[in-house]
């Protein structure tokens, strides 16, 4: 295990006019840990995610990223290119809607090899194995690989998106409500899935969830987020089960018992 | 003997802030230490706060204020103020926890589950699968139930497979959180033979046990939790 974080995130904020998006997120991410960012709808979760992926510019504050020759580069000074290149080779980002991550009318294959072209893979025969590889991994059948993504169903979209974003072994990964709008069967198999790749990669990930219990399966570490502000944070047990904060006792105490 | 863990003067209360911010003490003044090779049990009647003892020596209950140095690696940690990641490397090397009830994860098998600390360790995962089918088949777990995911299990079932989980790794201190409340008495007798075989590995045990039998069975000493009634010394 290496002792330098793979992201340092220093008192980032992001302000939409007035309004805050999030304000003063400061946290260090190493390899291999899930980070949980929880909160209701508006409390600046995904606009924390959509910042630190640089998809959007945050008003102020740093982020750093140690990049594959141990050197930590500034996110918001690089070039847009350099960018675009994070985001298609080393990084991963799974949306809540596979529609935004998946090109929908070309073959699931071809969904999994484009990011495998990106990263500069020529050989066909290599790039279809892969692919096959990859299906499979996440439990697509391989007959269904000239099938386009419009032609699965929704469980089977996500599990082509993840199938698309970790095919190039990204070291960090961003994932926005990766289960939301998933019925419970298929949101447990997805999860067991991810929790899989993740633990055999050695991922590091950033998972934005409103569902406490996804949290938990998912993540070692988690920050509770109210009005674009961090209330609380800390390991994943602790804060679910010795909830300091009165937000996150709130949300705790109102998760319903099955 | 070594002494791995030391516990001074933690305290713990719970602040209810859904219920207009009352304050419930838990305990104060928690203070002992826990030698190599002994089993130490926390006693004293339900509510004493024995289980919020055990969960803050594992990093689940936050400490409010107090030590407890634990050795860890080469070196001394302080678990009531050290970070997640610190918390984690503690849990991965040095102190394991055998909760009271088993965390299932959907489509996960029962070896697996009892074969996870030892893989996240960096054991091989087939090496690891071997230690856990031993120790399943030591706590009479069903051979046709191994490759099933706990979740539909009886209780004493995924006692048996938390308990395996508990004791597959070599960790220095083991906490006990009543391993034998749901076990019938000859698993019960396996447990305690287990136990036995760490104290003589020399680790370090502390325990929560309302069955007076295993308790007379493995315990060095008992440590009076209710010396460290909040009230007790706030009065």
């Amino acid at each position: 295990m290496t002792d330098e974080p793979l992201l340092r995130v220093s008192a980032l904020s992001k302000f939409y006019g007035s309004r805050i998006g999030c304000e003063n997120v400061t946290f260090d991410l190493w390899p291999g840990e899930v980070l949980a960012v929880v909160g209701e709808s508006g409390s600046g979760k995904t606009t924390l995610l959509n910042c630190l992926s640089t998809r959007l510019l945050p008003s102020s504050g740093t982020a750093s990223y140690r990049m594959r020759d141990g050197q930590f580069r500034e996110l918001y000074r690089m070039s847009e290119a350099e960018r675009r290149f994070l985001m298609r080779t080393d990084w991963g980002f799974v949306h809540q809607n596979p529609a935004d991550g998946l090109r929908m009318t070309v073959s699931a294959g071809a969904n999994v090899g484009e990011r495998l072209m990106a990263v500069g893979d020529r050989h066909y025969g290599k790039i279809r194995a892969t692919a096959v590889d990859w299906l499979s991994r996440v439990e697509i059948d391989e007959d269904r690989i000239d099938d386009e993504p419009r032609a699965f169903s929704g469980g089977m979209r996500q599990r082509l998106q993840i199938a698309r974003n970790l095919v190039t072994r990204p070291r960090l990964v961003f994932m926005d409500e990766p289960t939301g709008g998933l019925d419970v069967s298929v949101q447990a198999r997805l999860l067991d899935l991810l929790r899989g790749l993740v633990t055999d990669l050695g991922l590091a990930a950033i998972v934005v969830t409103h569902d406490l219990a996804v949290a938990r399966l998912l993540s070692q570490r988690m920050m509770v987020m109210k009005d674009g502000r961090v209330v609380e944070s800390g390991l994943t047990d602790r804060v679910l089960d010795d909830p300091r904060a009165p937000y996150t006792q709130l949300l705790v105490s109102s998760i319903l018992q099955v | 003997m070594a002494t791995p863990l030391v516990v001074s003067d933690v305290a713990k209360s719970f602040t209810m802030h859904l219920r207009d911010g009352i304050r419930l003490p838990v305990v104060a003044g928690v203070s002992f230490s826990i030698r190599s090779g002994e089993c130490a049990v926390l006693g004293g009647p339900s509510g004493a706060g024995k289980s919020s003892i055990l969960k803050m020596l594992y990093g689940n209950y936050a400490v409010d204020a107090g030590q407890i140095i634990v050795q860890h690696e080469d070196g001394l940690i302080d678990l009531a103020t050290a970070s997640p990641r610190t918390v984690l490397a503690v849990r991965r090397l040095t102190i394991g926890y055998v909760s009271q009830f088993l965390r299932t994860v959907p489509r996960v098998s029962a070896l697996d589950v009892v074969a996870e600390p030892l893989v996240e360790r960096g054991e091989d995962r087939e090496v690891a699968r071997g230690k856990a089918r031993a120790l399943l088949a030591q706590l009479n777990l069903p051979e046709k139930l191994w490759a099933l995911p706990p979740a539909t299990f009886s209780g004493g079932e995924q006692q048996r497979v938390n308990i395996a989980r508990g004791f597959i790794t070599e960790h220095p201190i083991l906490l006990l959180d009543e391993p034998t409340a749901s076990l019938d008495a000859s698993n019960r007798d396996v447990v305690i033979a287990l136990i036995a075989a760490k104290k003589a590995a020399g680790v370090a045990l502390l325990g929560i046990f309302h069955d007076h039998d295993v308790r007379e069975a493995v315990a060095d000493r008992v440590i009076d939790v209710t010396a460290f009634a909040a009230g007790k010394i706030a009065a």
